[in-house]
């Protein structure tokens, strides 16, 4: 039949068929480089997320690969409409508006005993009646040991356990602390900080910087912090690697339990792109209303499991900062929740949960 | 009897360039934002949502421009395989244009997360909240967005090689609108010599 060009000029040809491999090899290399594929030494979410696995012992599927062993809870916030001055967010106008937490201690491993670390914390989403959110999750510190997700990971790096003697290398997690001074004031608190008895009697920060959006469409850098009227804190039993949840239930079996959510304003100046540093004691805050938090549910059943406490998921009048963790949280957050949620749901690679295990987080 | 068009219709061309262009940058702003953990991770998102929504709706567009304006026949000296290759690739690629941004919107909803188009924009759930149905949806996302993208890249493959090899006129159908060879069945040779590199 035809022959549409016949192969007069095969040289010519040549190169027209290096052409069209060219182009493709080029779109094909792009990709490649900005899915990260070519540069192996990026640190990407999924490094991230590798890293805080291999911290808390391997694949506890279902779990989270952070702040893992948890509890749901739920209740309400209360607005008392003193924030809605500087954010248009109805969460804080005057009334009621739902809440799912879920209280946690950080960490990967989900059967880690309470008194493991001296943190505990506390994740809100708040379900707007517009249908936006406000998610957050805070920790009872005041401050961040690091700045940056590039020192995060080295930190967990630093952190990972000597197989000879099942903890950190000191020595490692020394040169580390030299190399970073950032964490000064976190070691500095850390140093004081003992594991409470209970998730009631503790306050929560958020400690990134945020920014609220008053109806002049006018931006005020804030922090804010989920501050426990039951202060009386003590010191966590001896002897007892699971003593949270039974504290938070009987604690809850009578009565609501509250917190007040305390808004830091910043000054110009004052830094919201280091979670290391706090601003100065005298900033004007205010209480924009309170925490009601009215029952729980374990985290395996609960529907707290299901979510994502994504920090960067805001409503209109609340919006991030430039913290440089923001971001970091939320791509690390979304593959956590990929990975626990693609286990749940038996998809191929995956390894299904087991609920075999005593689930230590009851 | 009817007219057998020779090229694109000019709103087909419009479309087909515009999408090409929105639809490539979406495939990249995809895989960069998941691979990163700086601030371009959120703002990349930002734009990843609204982007991927104009998207659908161009794609209705295009899909109802396409019913309504049949694209010109390939040349009637194409192996059967090649035609066969050319419109399977074709119905991939609206499907996938359409599919992308639905699977997006809907795994959000899934996923329980408000599907914000910007600061206040908010668009509705369109599935109940199922973190099951989440997991299956994200990893569909992934999984078709690289066949999407392969698609893209035999698609682009092809196109040059009607261009630059063939020199049938079948590129410059949807490049100008110029005219290939009215007649399908016919070698079309004059078209060689206006696709000629100029070399
Ligand atoms: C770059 C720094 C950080 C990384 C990589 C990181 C990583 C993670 C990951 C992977 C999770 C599990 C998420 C899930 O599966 O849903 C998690 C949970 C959590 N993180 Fe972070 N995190 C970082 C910084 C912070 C900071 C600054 C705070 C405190 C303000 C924080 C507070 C929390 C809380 C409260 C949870 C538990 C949320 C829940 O109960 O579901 N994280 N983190
Ligand atoms: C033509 C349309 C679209 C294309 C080509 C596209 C492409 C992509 C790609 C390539 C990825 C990365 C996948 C991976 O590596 O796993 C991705 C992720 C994602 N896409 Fe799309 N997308 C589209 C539409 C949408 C829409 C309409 C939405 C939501 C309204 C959406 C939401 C997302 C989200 C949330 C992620 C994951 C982010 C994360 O896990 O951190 N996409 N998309």
């Amino acid at each position: 039949m035809h022959d549409p060009q016949p192969l007069s000029h095969p040289p010519r040809n040549g190169l027209r068929w290096a052409l069209i491999a060219g182009a493709v090899v080029v779109a094909g290399g792009a990709f490649a480089y900005v899915g990260g594929w070519l540069t192996p030494h990026r640190l990407t979410a999924q490094r991230l997320v590798d890293e805080l696995q291999r911290n808390g012992g391997g694949v506890h599927p279902g779990y989270r690969r952070n702040h893992a062993k948890g509890v749901c809870v739920a209740g309400y916030f209360e607005g008392n409409g003193k924030a809605s001055a500087y954010s248009t967010a109805s969460v804080f106008a005057v009334g009621r508006t739902p809440v799912v937490g879920r209280f946690a201690i950080p960490g990967g491993n989900p059967y880690a005993p309470d008194g493991s670390v001296p943190i505990r914390s506390l994740a809100l989403r708040f379900n707007l009646p517009n249908g936006q959110q406000w998610r957050t999750g805070m920790n009872s510190m005041p401050v961040f040991p690091v700045a940056t997700p590039q020192a995060f990971y080295a930190l967990q790096v630093a952190g990972e356990k000597d197989p000879a003697t099942g903890k950190p290398d000191p020595a490692r997690l020394a040169a580390f602390f030299a190399a970073h001074p950032e964490t000064a004031a976190f070691r500095a608190w850390a140093k004081t900080a003992r594991p409470s008895a209970s998730f009631v009697t503790e306050s929560y920060s958020g400690i990134d910087a945020f920014y609220f959006i008053d109806a002049k469409g006018q931006r005020h850098a804030v922090r804010w912090q989920m501050v426990a009227d039951a202060a009386n804190g003590t010191p966590a039993p001896a002897g007892d690697d699971n003593y949270l949840i039974p504290d938070l239930q009987h604690r809850l079996a009578t009565g609501p339990q509250r917190w007040h959510l305390l808004v830091t304003l910043a000054h110009p100046g004052d830094p919201t792109d280091d979670a290391t540093k706090a601003w100065p004691a005298e900033r004007t805050t205010l209480d924009a209303g309170t925490l009601v938090l009215t029952s729980e549910q374990p985290q395996d059943s609960g529907p707290c499991r299901d979510i994502n406490y994504d920090p960067t998921v805001l409503p209109a009048g609340i919006a991030i900062s430039d913290d440089p963790l923001l971001s970091a949280r939320s791509a690390a957050y979304a593959d956590s929740y990929l990975r626990r949620t693609r286990e749940e749901a038996h998809v191929p690679g995956t390894t299904a949960p087991t609920r075999t295990q005593p689930e230590a987080a009851r | 009897m009817s007219i057998t068009h020779t090229t694109f219709s000019l709103p087909a061309r419009v479309l087909h360039w515009a999408m090409a262009v929105l639809i490539l940058a979406m495939l990249f702003i995809g895989v960069g934002m998941v691979a990163t953990v700086s601030e371009k991770h959120s703002w990349l998102l930002a734009i990843h949502k609204p982007l991927g929504i104009a998207i659908l709706l161009l794609a209705i567009v295009r899909l109802v421009v396409r019913l309504r304006n049949p694209p010109p026949p390939l040349p009637g000296d194409l192996p059967a395989l090649q035609k066969l290759a050319a419109h399977l690739s074709h119905w991939l690629l609206y499907a996938l244009m359409i599919a992308m941004p639905l699977i997006g919107w809907a795994m959000l909803s899934a996923g329980g997360y408000p599907v914000m188009l910007s600061h206040s924009l908010r668009l509705p759930a369109i599935l109940p909240e199922n973190a099951l149905v989440f997991a299956w949806l994200r990893t569909a996302h992934g999984v078709l967005a690289y066949l999407l993208f392969l698609t893209f890249l035999a698609h682009m493959g092809a196109a040059l090689y009607h261009g630059l090899i063939r020199r049938d006129g079948v590129l410059r159908s949807m490049a100008n609108g110029r005219a290939r060879d009215p007649s399908p069945l016919m070698p079309d040779g004059a078209c060689v010599v206006n696709e000629r590199l100029t070399d």
